[in-house]
């Protein structure tokens, strides 16, 4: 998955929001990601951190939301593990492994509930 | 793997992670108190939002539209040179990304193919937009089926819709069979997976129980069929499927009886 890519539509969500509240900056971000989302969680903050730090807020290329961003800024990521339904039994289950079968029946589940999130969940602005 | 997804960022420019996060002024002391906005924003909301214009987009020409997704190499340009000069109402359209040259595009209108090719550089996959732009240099007139050819990589490529109605995953007997089991999200995504290179079986030693197996318990809902993009093999049985997939959807009416064409570049509008 894109990992930057992905921060930089984080980026644009988060300003967005932000000014849409009449917020004068961001302090932190939530993001929920689904454990089958096919993102990696250390991959995701290094390529923040690489979006946060791309351009230099004090010189020419400073980007035109750099009054969002004064201070440090966490990021939260909430890893949302992965659940399925089994048709059979009408049940979700968690499966233990990256075959999706049915605790109570062994079949193979095609369905997804959760584990595939990929979402700005919470700001916190002031 | 991707120069451009976090799984190819060695260094960092200029220090830490930490700093590079402050945005350049760590020193900062945080306007306080804060407070809390509660949101329900998915990252990918712009790319499925594309998509899905795309998706209409096709239907309006009554085009079937494939994403081709597989490891690099594996065959997705040969096969499609195969369906290209197979398909009973040709002219097959193909949206083809690769890194840097244009061979496979020209391969492809070799095998008479109607190929617009998307430069990616070190993009690792395609996005949705991408493909708006290119569709919009393709002649669609007389078309009928839309093969997008996403750049050769198991993973980057899984999440984003390009508009497609269905997904195509190429598994070559030369890779492993246990490949499903390492990348299950792409495999997981198909809607069809095609084996391909099975001429190339027997000389590899290809444990053909196991792979399907393993194809099986990963995406227990998707069609299998064995190809070989050098013989020609199982290319009827697929082309069989696409057109049934086609007639399902009500598009075969609608493909060659519909008025504008393409070609003049992303101002394109419709009436
Ligand atoms: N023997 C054999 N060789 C094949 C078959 N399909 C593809 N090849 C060969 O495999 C190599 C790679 O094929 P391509 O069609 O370029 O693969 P690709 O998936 O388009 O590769 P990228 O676009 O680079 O990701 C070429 O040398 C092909 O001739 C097949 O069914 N049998
Ligand atoms: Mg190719
Ligand atoms: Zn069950
Ligand atoms: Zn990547
Ligand atoms: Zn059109």
């Amino acid at each position: 998955m894109h990992e930057l890519a992905l921060m930089e539509e984080l980026r644009r969500l988060a300003v967005q929001e932000a000014r849409a509240q009449g917020a004068r900056r961001i302090h932190g971000l939530q993001l929920r990601v689904g454990s089958q989302a096919g993102v990696d969680p250390e991959a995701l903050r290094l390529a923040f951190a690489v979006v946060m730090g791309a351009a230099d807020p004090q010189g020419h290329n400073r980007p035109d939301d750099a009054e969002l961003w004064g201070g440090p800024i966490t990021l939260d990521l909430e890893v949302v593990p992965t659940v399925c339904f089994c048709p059979d039994c009408s049940q979700e289950f968690r499966p233990v492994d990256v075959i999706h079968a049915c605790p109570s029946c062994g079949s193979l589940a095609s369905r997804l509930l959760r584990g595939r999130e990929l979402e700005l969940v919470g700001l916190e602005v002031s | 793997m991707c120069g451009t997804c976090g799984c190819g960022v060695a260094a960092l420019p200029g220090g830490s992670a930490e700093a590079a996060a402050a945005g350049g002024a760590p020193a900062e002391i945080p306007v306080r108190p804060t407070r809390q906005l509660g949101l329900q924003r998915r990252l990918l909301e712009r790319n499925d939002l594309q998509a899905a214009a795309n998706r209409s987009h096709f239907e309006q020409h009554g085009l079937l539209a494939l994403n081709l997704l597989s490891a690099p190499g594996s065959g997705k340009t040969a096969l499609l040179e195969q369906l290209a000069a197979r398909w009973p109402r040709p002219p097959v359209g193909v949206i083809v990304g690769d890194l840097a040259t244009d061979n496979d595009a020209r391969r492809l209108q070799t095998a008479g193919a109607r190929a617009v090719q998307i430069r990616t550089g070190d993009l690792c996959h395609l996005e949705a937009h991408l493909v708006e732009r290119a569709f919009a240099q393709l002649d669609a007139a007389g078309m009928e089926l839309l093969v997008i050819e996403n750049v050769g990589n198991l993973v980057c490529p899984t999440g984003f819709d390009l508009g497609e109605h269905l997904r195509l995953a190429v598994l070559s007997v030369t890779e492993g069979e246990d490949k499903p089991l390492k990348y299950p999200a792409l495999f997981r995504s198909a809607d069809a997976v095609l084996l391909n290179k099975i001429d190339l079986a027997e000389a590899v030693a290809f444990r053909r129980d196991e792979a399907l197996a393993n194809l099986a318990a990963i995406a227990p809902a998707a069609r299998l069929f064995e190809v070989s993009a050098r013989s020609g093999a199982g290319l009827a049985e697929l082309i069989d499927w696409l057109e049934q997939q086609q007639r399902q959807r009500g598009l075969l009416a609608r493909a060659h009886h519909h008025g504008h064409g393409h070609g003049h570049g992303p101002a394109h509008a419709h009436g």
